[in-house]
C-alpha cells in the first residue's frame, strides 16, 4: 500500500523535527453491517512503529475509531544522518513498510 | 377587495426574489475550497497530508501497468501523463465523436480499456477507476476549466441546466435553490457552497475515501429524497457537463479535500 512520508531532508544536530506519515488503509471498524445484515469483519491497522537508524523512536496502537487512511504526526530529535523506517501492522496479517533518509549536519 | 389586492401584491413581492435570483456571475464564482475551514484547507494544500494523493500514487502505477488481452498500458499510447494528460480533465465531460454524446473522464477511461486494451470496464467508484481518474485529473491541477465550450456540447449543457433548475424529490428542491440562491448560508452546521466541481475525484472526510462527482450528485439527490439517477446515465453526464461549464475559468484542484 502506498504511503506518504514527510521528513525534512536536512536538519541541524539537536533540532526537533516533525515527522508526518499518511498511509492507505480502509480501517473497517468491525461494527458495520451490510444491507443484508451480515457483519463486515474488522480490518484495521493495529500498530505503527518508527525506527531511527534501527532504534525505535515512536510507536502507536490504533483502534477501530480511527479514520481510514490514518495520518500520524510526531516529533523526534535529529541526532545523526541515517534512515527512518516505518512499519504498519494490522488485521489479517497486514504489513506495510516505508523508509526515508535524513542528512544531519 | 383591497384586502385581496394587498395579499396578491404581497405574494408577488415574496415570490420576486426567488424569480430574480439565478446564475452566478463569472467573477463571483468560487471553489468549494473558499468555504472550508483552515484545517481542511491545510490538508488539501499539503501533498503529504492530502489522502487523495494516495489514490494519485496508485493511479500512477496503474498508468504504467499492462492490462487486458491487448497487453497494453495507458502509457504505451499516451506516454508521459505529465505532458499528455495536462489540461485534459479540465475539458471533460467531452463529446465522443463515435458516440455523438458527451462522456465523462471515467467513461473515457473505460472506453479506452474496451477499445484499445481489450480489458473489462472498471466498475464505477472502484478503487482502480478512481485512482486512474485522480491521476489523470491531477495533471490538470491549476488549469482553468473549459468543459462545455465545444459547440456540439451545447444541447447537452442545456439539458444539464434544465435538470439543475428542475425541482425534484419529496422536498421538492432544485440544485439551483441551494447552490445559486443560498450559497454562503448554512444547512444545519455545514456551509452551502456554489457546487463548483473543481476538484473531482475528491477526498471527502465524510466518505473516508475518494469519490466521483456522480457520487456527490447522487447523494445530493437522496438528500432531497429524490430517486437518484444511475451511474453513467445521460442525465448525470449532462448535469456534470453543465456544472463544469458553470465553473468555466475556475482552476482544477484534483484531488481536492472536502468535509
Amino acid at each position: 500500500m502506498p504511503a506518504l512520508i514527510n521528513v525534512p531532508a536536512k536538519a541541524k544536530r539537536g533540532d526537533v523535527i516533525e515527522i508526518r506519515t499518511l498511509t492507505s488503509h480502509i480501517m473497517e471498524t468491525g461494527f458495520r453491517h451490510t444491507a443484508d445484515g451480515k457483519l463486515v469483519p474488522r480490518d484495521i491497522i493495529t500498530s505503527f512503529i518508527c525506527r531511527y537508524n534501527g532504534a525505535e523512536v515512536f510507536r502507536a496502537d490504533l483502534f477501530p475509531a480511527i479514520a481510514a487512511n490514518p495520518y500520524l504526526s510526531f516529533f523526534t530529535v535529529a541526532r545523526e544522518s541515517g534512515k527512518f523506517e516505518f512499519e504498519w501492522i494490522g488485521d489479517n496479517g497486514y504489513s506495510s513498510t516505508a523508509s526515508t533518509s535524513i542528512m544531519v549536519e | 377587495m383591497s384586502v385581496w389586492r394587498a395579499i396578491a401584491a404581497a405574494a408577488l413581492f415574496a415570490a420576486a426574489p426567488a424569480l430574480l435570483a439565478g446564475e452566478i456571475p463569472p467573477d463571483a464564482r468560487r471553489s468549494g475550497y473558499s468555504f472550508m475551514g483552515l484545517e481542511t484547507r491545510a490538508m488539501q494544500d499539503d501533498d503529504t497530508a492530502n489522502p487523495g494523493m494516495l489514490f494519485v500514487l496508485d493511479g500512477e502505477q496503474l498508468w504504467g501497468k499492462k492490462t487486458g488481452s491487448a497487453e497494453k498500458a495507458c502509457a504505451d499510447c499516451h506516454g508521459d501523463a505529465r505532458s499528455s494528460m495536462k489540461g485534459v480533465a479540465a475539458r471533460y465531460p467531452a463529446i465522443d465523436k463515435a458516440l455523438a454524446r458527451p462522456v465523462t473522464l471515467d467513461q473515457r477511461i473505460n472506453l479506452c480499456r474496451a477499445n484499445h486494451q481489450q480489458a473489462t470496464p472498471l466498475p464505477y467508484e472502484s478503487r482502480d477507476l478512481l485512482a486512474l481518474s485522480a491521476f489523470v485529473a491531477h495533471q490538470s491541477r491549476g488549469v482553468a476549466i473549459t468543459a462545455g465550450d465545444d459547440p456540439q456540447a451545447k444541447p447537452f449543457v442545456d439539458q444539464g441546466r434544465d435538470l439543475f433548475m428542475q425541482r425534484e424529490g419529496q422536498l421538492n428542491l432544485a440544485c439551483t435553490n441551494c447552490h445559486d440562491d443560498n450559497f454562503d448560508k448554512r444547512l444545519a452546521g455545514a456551509p452551502i457552497t456554489q457546487g463548483q466541481p473543481t476538484g473531482y475525484p475528491l477526498y471527502r472526510l465524510e466518505w473516508q475515501t475518494l469519490g466521483s462527482l456522480e457520487r456527490r450528485l447522487r447523494s445530493c439527490m437522496s438528500g432531497v429524497r429524490a430517486q437518484a439517477y444511475d451511474y453513467g446515465s445521460p442525465e448525470l453526464v449532462a448535469l456534470e457537463l453543465y456544472l463544469m461549464s458553470r465553473a468555466h475559468g475556475l482552476s482544477m484542484e484534483t484531488p481536492a479535500v472536502r468535509p
